[in-house]
């Protein structure tokens, strides 16, 4: 028995949407199989990992509050990606946004005032775009991989930010924990109510609108998908490939150093030497589940950020390694990967050997 | 032993991993395929050998499963790009991620055990030779293996029909797809040779560099195995040059702590993840070395037109 593609005439529409379905479908089928294996019951399982998180005020929050940094990073690799352009160094990006940004807090303490948040936050965007900008130019200049200078840029960062929190930057009168100053007053982002959830989740949700309407309504959307589709064809309408690549990694980068300083500002509260449950990484999966659609991405983001919770849950209800989650989180990316051969290809199984060859 | 042997064997042994997992991932690049996965592979085949080797208490057993289970996450990534034509670059980033998430739950139950250690060769005389005998003949079996594997790989590309079509294979699909060559069983057993170098190298971190299971253990080496097979711009001899370049770059830092000079640890932790910076800058300046070597179909996928 043999498996074989035949070219779809046209992309499927159907599949577009359905795969993503298709393969949430096929993780929890799997995640069952998987929990089941490690001697768990696994509909209670299930149910705990997936829809716990969704029935009480309390958890539903805190999936609102892991969702906004992975939307907010998802977005700005959504439209890289589909550029055809493979920065996979968000988390490090995330890192320096959040170490340029805490300069305000940890340096000017004193200066209280709502200019004071707006300027940590734009110097977040200016660390995550400054870290995004060594592949780039990397890339233009001399042709270096973009894939592996990025990804080597979260290593450096992330010792970056330890060497600060653990030196110059730790708080004298911290107890020689390897943490900061705790943020206070202006520094801190505001939050809704007095639950957990803050302005994060609003500056994601409109980025995702601003970049929806970018890409769908605008020439530079039209550029984007053009270079990413067919760069050959962006060459003779005039596109610069050059310029595209600093556009994605600068954008990407921004955001994921705004997502940066906005968990050091939030949930956080002050620098320390782990700011991300791989927050950078976890948005990869974010923007393909999302079908590369700043809107799909909202969705897609709300998801990962239950598996985030749903693994919380499983380790304290079950008892089982908080890994669950970044289990499940592997296994969707290689669904919805799988999923989207669909699109393209129609799937036969051919019974015989060498009969259509 | 001397303060000088001690230096060069421990550059060996942070190398060895570097190599197993990079002459691996140069068959599976000059077939024409980028498995991104490296890291992913590696890590798993870290976890699994640790536990095979605790369960059964045999190292041996435990490298072997760590080749199984390296070639198993390779023939996934083989079935899904290959076979559906998925994304490389994606697909080997799933694989990394799931296998960093996998090796975290296998091995949660072993995080802390005291580790088995894969026991050094000794050859009556020759290893008790002065100066050299321990170097060249004192080393533990795998780095043997992996200089034998880098001459092995470097000897079938460049001399044996197999690696021609394996070049073939990797510069242009559609003529080889034409001349005959089964595009795909070729490249299938590229990348699942490329997953048992992985596992192998993985086995080397949990069974030999540091004989423990410690989460994320593998820290980037699979990557920098990944950055390597580019600097070798497709050459094995350069490749194992490049290797233990840079095993010597992650010795210098430990040295340095260890003495430590007020240099901060995390500056000299950086080092290995600089150097792979600065070192693909190198490479890529040279244009013309990496244009001629570079397969020209990396990274494409293939579906036989019937």
């Amino acid at each position: 028995m043999q498996l074989i593609l035949e070219k779809r005439a046209q992309a499927s529409r159907l599949m577009h949407f359905a795969s993503p379905l298709l393969a949430i479908t096929l993780t929890v089928l799997l995640g069952g199989v998987v929990f089941a294996a490690m001697g768990q019951p696994p509909l209670t399982a299930l149910y705990i990992y997936f829809i716990d998180p969704l029935t009480n005020l309390w958890s539903i929050e805190e999936v609102l509050v892991k969702a906004a940094p992975l939307v907010l990073i998802g977005v700005g690799l959504s439209v890289t990606f589909r550029a055809n352009v493979w920065n996979i160094g968000a988390e490090g990006q995330l890192t320096a946004g959040a170490i340029l940004g805490a300069i305000i807090p940890i340096f000017f303490a004193e200066w209280q005032s709502p200019l004071a948040f707006v300027a940590m936050l734009a110097l977040g965007m200016l660390g995550g775009a400054l870290l995004a900008a060594i592949p780039a130019f990397l890339k233009i200049r001399f042709g270096v991989n973009e894939i592996l200078t990025s990804l080597m840029l979260v290593y450096i960062a992330q010792l970056l930010l330890d060497w600060l929190v653990r030196g110059p930057w730790k708080d004298p009168h911290g107890y020689n924990f390897p943490k900061s100053v705790a943020f206070d007053g202006w520094h801190l982002i505001p939050m809704f109510g007095d639950g957990r959830v803050h302005l994060g989740l609003i500056i994601a949700l409109v980025t995702a609108l601003i970049l929806y309407w970018v890409m769908h309504r605008t020439i530079k959307g039209f550029e984007v998908r053009v270079i990413g589709n067919a760069p050959r064809a962006g060459a003779f309408a005039g596109f610069s490939q050059t310029k595209m690549v600093w556009f994605c990694f600068l954008l990407s980068g921004g955001l994921a150093g705004l997502a940066g300083i906005i968990e050091v500002a939030g949930p956080i509260g002050q620098l320390q030497p782990n700011i991300s449950p791989n927050y950078g990484f976890t948005a990869i999966i974010v923007a393909f589940l999302g079908r590369l659609n700043p809107i799909g991405v909202i969705f897609a983001g709300l998801l990962l950020a239950i598996s985030y919770i749903g693994g919380e849950g499983v380790q304290i209800e079950l008892g089982i390694s908080d890994k669950t989650a970044q289990v499940f989180q592997g296994m969707l990316l290689f669904f919805i990967l799988m999923c989207d051969t669909l699109i393209h290809y129609r799937v036969r199984l051919l019974k015989a050997k060498g009969g259509a060859q | 032993m001397s303060a000088y042997e001690a230096i060069i064997l421990t550059i060996i042994t942070a190398s060895t991993p570097l190599l197993l997992a990079a002459i691996g991932e140069l068959v599976v690049e000059r077939s024409g395929v980028l498995n991104l996965g490296i890291e992913g592979m590696m890590v798993m085949g870290a976890v699994s050998g640790f536990a095979m080797a605790q369960i059964t208490g045999s190292a041996w057993v435990g490298i072997l499963m760590a080749m199984v289970a390296g070639t198993a996450m390779s023939l996934l990534f083989a079935f899904m790009t290959q076979t559906l034509v998925t994304n490389q670059v994606a697909t080997g980033l799933s694989i990394t991620l799931l296998g960093l998430g996998l090796s975290g739950l296998i091995g949660s139950g072993f995080v802390g055990m005291p580790g088995i250690k894969l026991g050094y060769v000794s050859i009556p005389v020759l290893t008790d030779l002065p100066y050299v005998g321990k170097l060249v003949f004192g080393q533990d079996p795998l780095v043997y293996i992996s200089l034998g594997l880098t001459v092995g790989v470097a000897y079938v590309l460049k001399r044996t029909r197999m690696g021609l079509i394996i070049r073939a294979v990797g510069q242009n699909h559609d003529s080889a797809h034409a001349l005959g060559y089964s595009v795909i069983k070729v490249r299938y057993a590229c990348i699942a040779f490329g997953g048992m170098t992985s596992g192998l190298a993985g086995a080397y971190l949990s069974l030999v560099y540091t004989p423990q299971w410690i989460e994320n253990m593998t820290a980037g080496r699979g990557w920098i195995a990944l950055a390597l097979v580019v600097f070798s711009t497709w050459l094995p001899g350069r490749l194992a040059a490049g290797a233990y370049l840079f095993g010597g770059v992650w010795i210098l830092g430990l040295y340095a702590q260890g003495m430590g000079m007020g240099i901060p640890s995390q500056l000299l932790s950086s080092l290995p993840y600089v150097a792979t910076i600065l070192a693909l800058i190198v490479i890529s300046t040279n244009r013309r070395l990496s244009v001629i070597n570079t397969p020209a179909s990396l990274g494409r996928g293939f579906v036989p037109d019937r």
